[in-house]
């Protein structure tokens, strides 16, 4: 009779968390080694047109990116409102992208260059001057391989 | 000696989960683990300055013509179109099943370990934009096209190897990507008909 109560209390009160922290520390490394925290400061609005058959940008590595849009309200009395062009951390003009692709490129590895892919990522409301000018200035670059960024979605039945 | 082999021994690890999930909190708040998407496409190379004029006229009927204005309309070969039917004149102008003269003309092609298929390999869609042009509708027949072409490749694929495109070896999605239906969409200069930057 004494056994079975001893038995009882002992197994309310043990809860073993000693590997509490390394399931946590599993999820923590999880996450840091998914994060990316480069992520550039959009200073022009985007966004994103819808299309159905959107593709994956494979790596991220590969990846040069382009933001067109409309300036944020903070920058408008500066730089208007007119579409513009950010490439990193700044705006630019169409002139300024041959050398931000050469300058991309230089910074890839040798076998990743011809892999190079530049991702436009546009307003939707954008009007297409400007795009066709970038397009124009990657034709230059040689950066032939673009991805025109654009969420899953389809537009015709949204419309 | 007792004593002081358990102060040694014991280091509190209680506040270690408390700390790790501090950590975990605050790297699960900054991922971002949307991968981007996007449509892919090739741009033509640079043409050189002097063009040598040698390379022979695209005959009319190899030709698909789009336009779309800076009112967001779109005309297909001369004749306005909504965008929901853009998909299926697209297809029906790669495929011409009737063999009709206005369409491409079609051309019997050995193709190794699938015999003979008939194809149109002159076929072109060209496409034409304004400078005013909205980009999602711009985006949206770029869509349209690459749906066309999509459907047509998955059916090629279900006829001929058994299995959706996706799921074909590299090798037979080459086949159908390179010979059977080459993607062939020429974009003009826009032109700048009304206002436009």
């Amino acid at each position: 009779m004494s056994k079975f109560r001893k038995k009882e209390k002992r197994g309310v009160g043990g809860l073993n968390t000693a590997s509490l922290p390394d399931i946590v520390f599993m999820l923590l490394f999880f996450f840091m080694v998914s994060t990316s925290m480069r992520d550039v400061e959009l200073k022009v609005r985007v966004r994103n047109p819808e299309a159905s058959e959107v593709t994956k940008l494979e790596k991220k590595s590969l990846v040069t990116y382009i933001y067109i849009g409309v300036p944020q309200h903070s920058f408008q009395s500066k730089f208007g409102t007119e579409p513009r062009l950010q490439l990193n951390d700044q705006f630019a003009s169409v002139d300024d992208i041959q050398s931000y692709i050469v300058q991309e490129r230089e910074s890839m590895s040798e076998n990743d260059r011809p892999l190079m892919t530049v991702s436009i990522k546009a307003d939707y409301d954008c009007p297409m001057g400007i795009i066709t000018d970038v397009k124009q200035a990657l034709r230059k670059a040689q950066a032939l391989k673009i991805s025109y960024s654009a969420r899953k979605g389809d537009y015709i039945a949204n419309n | 000696m007792a004593k002081g082999k358990r102060r040694v021994s014991e280091i509190n690890a209680a506040s270690m989960a408390d700390i790790a999930f501090l950590l975990l909190c605050f790297f699960m708040m900054v991922t971002t683990m949307n991968t981007d998407t996007g449509l892919g496409r090739m741009l033509p190379p640079p043409v050189p300055e002097k063009i040598d004029d040698d390379t022979p006229p695209i005959k009319e009927r190899n030709v698909f013509e789009i336009l779309i204005n800076s009112q967001n309309q779109i005309l297909v070969e001369r004749a306005p179109m909504q965008l929901k039917d853009l998909k299926d004149a697209a297809k029906n102008f790669i495929l011409n099943p009737m063999n009709e003269a206005h369409l491409p003309e079609k051309e019997a092609k050995e193709l190794p370990g699938l015999g003979v298929v008939v194809v149109t390999p002159r076929a072109t869609i060209s496409l034409q934009n304004d400078r005013g042009t909205q980009y999602q509708t711009y985006l949206a027949v770029q869509n349209e096209l690459q749906k066309a072409y999509n459907e047509l490749r998955n059916e090629f694929a279900k006829a001929y190897f058994g299995a959706p495109y996706d799921d074909l070896t590299s090798e037979e999605q080459d086949i159908i990507r390179k010979e059977v239906y080459p993607q062939r969409i020429s974009e003009a200069e826009p032109r700048n008909v009304k206002g436009g930057k």
